[in-house]
């Protein structure tokens, strides 16, 4: 599925469409959130692009922990620590590795979803970047199971991520401060959920 | 958007260094980002660290200083600070009896904080203990929302467990004060003009020139309703009425904070002051002790809040002993 080299071009994808996209993301968040999200993140991305000639000759472990640290220490907000947090376990889980299949990007997953929970004590169903994970790892795991197919097993992934956004839409936060609103959180989307799928996306291009 | 700035990415920076510059009797900054502590270390007490997203000064830099704050960290505009800068804070200031962490209670806030504190006893065995402020009545507590937001009574929070803490009391003793006030402190706010956020350059949302917003966040998140504007003392009736309803305030002493938002003229504050005084004394409440200006801004928002926090004999004792800092003096 991906080398070093590989997982180090995902990662430019995923900072020069974080960056791109960090206007649309910060109109979600202004909706429902504090107008910050997509702002933050590309704050968080920008200093792992300025970290990227370090990568050079780790592995993909050692790379993601080194990205971790820096959403950590760059972003700030909720997404800050939930990032990083999920990318620091990420690292761990593939700690030494300089090659990974679907198997290792689904387990990678699981680990980073479950820091995410843990870190924002936070479940499935209260319109967070979770409703598009989980649904997300779930499809991958349904269809790299039935027929080993790693390109579809992520096309399923998006979808069901995109499917998980869309389900943001029709659901009341109960998480962040989106949750004030009660209600008035219907019909909009999760930017969270947003910009994992943007990320995933970034891997389903290039994996 | 027209502010007086040089790039927005710099504001927080030149902010933080203008303040040390201002006050370096007072304030000194950390290398690591912008973690404002004493600049002379007291040692042998319980140190206090608060913070969050820049945009609301005085807080909480600006309550650094004898009698309050040993740290304040600013993350960006509205964002909570980074927990690698509050570590850096925590380990700056402890002085062998523990960090008290005041964190207003925002998910991200409280997210950063704990990380940091986690990083400070994994790592060098400090110990930290938190309060999470949750003064706003404007919005619902329910097990459907992360809570009620952590707004202006905050300060109250620094005064009164930083006048403790000065004492050489134990971490237990400040954490369970600190606890106190938050319990018995209450705000809510409005605004009539919304403040822009540097980095985003629009405003986080609209009023109509007839329109105001009541209960409003400090980072501009909509409050209870958005209604048509009033005269002061109806608005001040409004928000008077949510807190006096949401604990039994019969009977006490009370200290009131009139809190300009960041562009609200200190003639209209007074006004507020004016109706607020009139309403408590009907109710029968005392005045102990009444507090108008800026201590919890947001960036240019037109608006103001009131708290009123609940007194007994150790508050009163704790609101009245000394304070040295950048905003707020308490002379014995």
């Amino acid at each position: 599925m991906a080398d070093t080299s590989k997982v180090i071009e995902i990662i430019k994808k995923i900072i020069a469409d974080v960056d791109e996209q960090k206007l649309f993301l910060t109109e979600l968040d202004n909706v429902i959130g504090d107008g910050d999200h997509g702002i933050n993140l590309a704050r968080g991305f920008d200093a792992v692009a300025a970290v990227m000639d370090t990568f050079e000759g780790k592995d993909i472990g050692a790379i993601m922990k080194a990205i971790g640290m820096k959403l950590v220490s760059t972003v700030g907000g909720a997404s800050g620590p939930l990032y990083g947090t999920a990318f620091m376990k990420a690292g761990a889980y593939l700690n030494g590795k300089t090659e990974m299949n679907l198997d290792d990007f689904i387990g990678m997953l699981e680990v980073a979803i479950d820091g995410i929970m843990k870190r924002g004590k936070a479940v499935k169903g209260e319109k967070t970047m979770l409703d598009a994970m989980i649904p997300a790892l779930d499809a991958m795991k349904e269809s790299y199971g039935a027929d080993g197919d790693a390109k579809k097993a992520l096309d399923a992934g998006v979808a069901a991520a995109e499917e998980g956004i869309e389900y943001t839409k029709t659901i009341i936060a109960t998480k962040g401060r989106a949750s004030y609103l009660g209600e008035r959180s219907i019909g909009h989307q999760d930017p969270g959920a947003t910009s994992f799928t943007l990320m995933l996306k970034a891997v389903q291009a290039l994996a | 958007m027209k502010k007086i700035i040089n790039a927005v990415d710099q504001v927080e920076n030149q902010m933080i260094e203008g303040m040390v510059k201002a006050f370096p009797q007072y304030v000194s900054k950390l290398d690591c980002g912008n973690v404002v502590v004493r600049s002379t270390k007291k040692e042998d007490k319980v140190a206090l660290i608060s913070g969050g997203g820049s945009g609301h000064e005085p807080a909480h830099g600006g309550f650094v200083g004898k009698g309050m704050l040993d740290a304040a960290v600013a993350g960006a505009v509205f964002t909570s600070p980074t927990p690698d800068q509050i570590y850096e804070g925590i380990k700056a200031i402890d002085a062998g009896k523990g960090v008290l962490m005041v964190v207003k209670n925002y998910t991200g806030d409280v997210l950063n904080f704990e990380m940091a504190a986690e990083m400070a006893a994994d790592m060098d065995g400090i110990e930290v203990k938190e309060v999470i402020v949750n003064d706003d009545v404007a919005v619902e507590d329910s097990t459907w929302t992360t809570g009620r937001r952590g707004v202006a009574g905050t300060v109250f929070v620094h005064k009164i467990a930083g006048a403790l803490a000065e004492t050489g009391a134990s971490l237990d003793e400040v954490q369970a004060v600190a606890q106190k006030v938050i319990d018995n402190v209450r705000t809510m706010g409005m605004a009539i003009k919304p403040c822009i956020v540097p980095a985003a350059g629009t405003p986080g949302f609209e009023l109509a020139e007839n329109e105001m917003e009541i209960g409003i966040g400090i980072h501009g998140e909509p409050g209870v309703k958005k209604a048509e504007l009033e005269p002061a003392d109806q608005i001040v009736d409004t928000l008077l009425e949510k807190i006096l309803a949401d604990i039994d305030y019969s009977g006490s002493e009370v200290a009131v904070m009139i809190n300009g938002c960041g562009a609200t003229p200190l003639m209209e504050l007074f006004v507020v002051n004016n109706r607020v005084a009139d309403v408590l004394a009907e109710k029968g409440l005392k005045v102990y002790k009444t507090l108008v200006g800026e201590y919890m801004t947001s960036l240019e928002m037109e608006g103001f809040s009131i708290s009123l926090l609940r007194l007994d004999d150790q508050m009163k004792e704790l609101l009245d002993a000394e304070a040295d800092t950048p905003a707020m003096t308490v002379i014995k």
